[in-house]
């Protein structure tokens, strides 16, 4: 396997007395898409989102284990969390702009991190709106509010948003879910382009979507790690009968 | 129904004209715009000049506002985004319990609390520390004053704006928030830039309402801010509300002619100056939702 971008390690996620995710241990590739799958309410998304120290923002929620990031556990005591936020960046199942222009929408990470001048912030909001393919459409009224977008542009919108602050591991939640089928297709094919330069994790519940997009699989049940491998191999010769039986619709 | 409907929506032109019907004898004597400005209260010699009560009622409540907005916005804020659930559900009730309070036992405490730590505490020291300045000099000795007055009124203001800024603040969706975590901001930045900016129009509001509880708030003030009809040149002087003038000689002196005209009229400010400002305030709201939207 090529190098690992992030190194999951007994990772265990609880809310209150419930465990949802159990003891994880897999390595997730560099510059790769890897898909996460499972019957829903087996754990993907709170998995995506432990990995970016997004879970625990549930009020009750416990996680233990580790997440090796850049040679360092991100949930490491001294970690700065919004350090690993910025680094490791993700993308929700619904867009949510924030209530502000296109153009601020896109340079608010950026503005956060103290870039002010006029000049870089352009070419910025510029690059990156054309990295989530939206820049055409909306290069004539980049001051008009986020919020009168069609959902779809929103979507590439939190994208571009997303990939402002430059990370390096893009987390996606079933992003494609709420749109409809040619702003998927949109988002998709972005997606396959940037997985050149980024590291792509995406939970998605549509066997096709992953068996289209993804390099490898990770199949989880009831917050287990079943099966993990190269995407060919899960899906054409999965080893778990649990994950043949998932493969084969016997349950969602 | 849609008669009722109309019926409620005319009350308030039917109060304006009744009252200015009965306030109109006044105004054949001398006209509105003189009486306005006028700083004479002298009942006997028929004159009338309501700059004295306009002037109470804006000292009392400019500084009800200037001390409620910043500490309950605050407080809002703290309660709809750091404060866990549980501190959260201890601390509203008793927040809300504070609006329900009857304003007259306000009063009582602004007699009983307020106006002596005032007299015995602020004002002298605020004689020696803060003496040269005219906003905080006095030869009142009493502590009945105007600050007495906005203490106790932006006491009673407080629940009003917290538990509305506090609804309006928890309404904003989480996922706007979790845009701005998973950005990498702060939680501060994630409230100051985002969460405030999404609310802001309802914040207003919130503000607003405040106001509208404070400027015809009558009971509380009444009883401490000393009722004097002069114009108020520092905040520990006393002064005398438009509300107040009205509760306390409606009903009394009434022989004296125009004396009722007078009170009518008092009256008609105080709804005319709350109607305008709601409706300000509604425009200001309307183009601050266009903006945020």
């Amino acid at each position: 396997m090529e190098d690992t971008a992030l190194q999951i390690r007994g990772l265990n996620v609880a809310y209150g007395d419930q465990q949802v995710l159990r003891d994880i241990t897999v390595d997730i590739p560099a510059r790769q898409i890897t898909a996460i799958i499972g019957p829903s309410g087996c754990g993907k998304t709170t998995l995506l989102r432990s990995l970016c120290r997004m879970a625990e923002l549930v009020e009750g929620v416990r996680v233990w284990g580790q997440v090796i990031f850049d040679g360092k556990d991100i949930y490491a005591p001294q970690t700065e969390v919004t350090e690993v936020r910025k680094r490791i960046g993700l993308l929700a199942q619904r867009p949510f702009p924030l209530p502000m222009s296109i153009y601020d929408n896109v340079a608010y990470g950026p503005r956060l991190y103290g870039i002010r001048q006029r000049a870089v912030l352009d070419e910025i909001v510029e690059r990156q709106l054309r990295a989530a393919g939206l820049w055409d459409e909306v290069k004539d009224r980049l001051h008009a509010p986020a919020s009168a977008l069609s959902i779809g542009q929103q979507q590439r919108l939190c994208l571009a948003r997303g990939l402002a602050v430059e990370p390096e591991v893009l987390l996606c939640d079933e992003v494609t879910s709420a749109l409809d089928p040619l702003s998927a297709q949109r988002i998709e094919s972005r997606l396959l382009e940037l997985k050149a330069n980024y590291t792509i994790v995406m939970v998605t519940h549509v066997l096709r979507q992953a068996r289209r997009m993804a390099d490898y699989v990770l199949f989880l049940y009831l917050g287990e790690l079943v099966e993990y491998g190269p995407a060919g191999e899960v899906f054409n010769n999965p080893r778990q009968a649990r994950t043949r039986a998932y493969l084969a619709g016997e349950f969602y | 129904m849609w008669a009722l409907t109309l019926l409620v929506a005319l009350l308030v032109p039917f109060m304006a004209l009744a009252l200015l019907e009965r306030a109109r004898p006044l105004f054949d004597i001398a006209p509105p715009g003189r009486l306005l400005l006028a700083s004479e209260w002298r009942p006997l010699k028929q004159e009338f000049g309501f700059l004295p009560f306009i002037a109470g009622t804006l000292w009392v409540t400019l500084i009800a506002m200037l001390l409620a907005t910043p500490l309950s916005l605050l407080c809002a804020i703290y309660l709809a985004e750091y404060a866990p659930r549980r501190l959260r559900e201890l601390v509203k009730p008793p927040i809300d319990l504070l609006a329900g309070i009857p304003s007259v036992v306000y009063g009582l405490w602004g007699v009983l609390t307020i106006v002596p730590f005032i007299r015995e505490v602020v004002a002298p020291w605020a004689r020696e520390a803060l003496g040269f300045l005219p906003l905080m000099r006095s030869d009142n000795p009493t502590g009945y004053s105007v600050l007495a007055g906005g203490i106790v009124l932006g006491v009673m203001v407080f629940p009003v704006i917290i538990s509305t800024a506090e609804e309006v603040i928890r309404a904003v969706p989480n996922g706007l928030r979790e845009a701005a975590l998973a950005l990498g901001a702060t939680r501060w930045q994630m409230v100051k830039g985002v969460v405030l900016r999404r609310a802001l129009s309802g914040v207003i509001a919130a503000v607003v309402l405040g106001f509208s509880r404070a400027f015809g708030e009558t009971m509380a003030v009444m009883m401490v801010v000393g009722n004097v009809p002069q114009l108020p040149r520092s905040i520990f002087d006393a002064g005398y509300p438009l509300s107040a003038l009205i509760a306390n000689n409606y009903g009394e002196m009434m022989s004296i002619p125009l004396y009722d005209s007078a009170l009518m009229a008092a009256a008609l400010i105080l709804l005319i100056v709350v109607v305008v400002f709601t409706a300000l305030a509604r425009i200001a709201l309307i183009q601050a939702i266009r903006r945020a939207a």
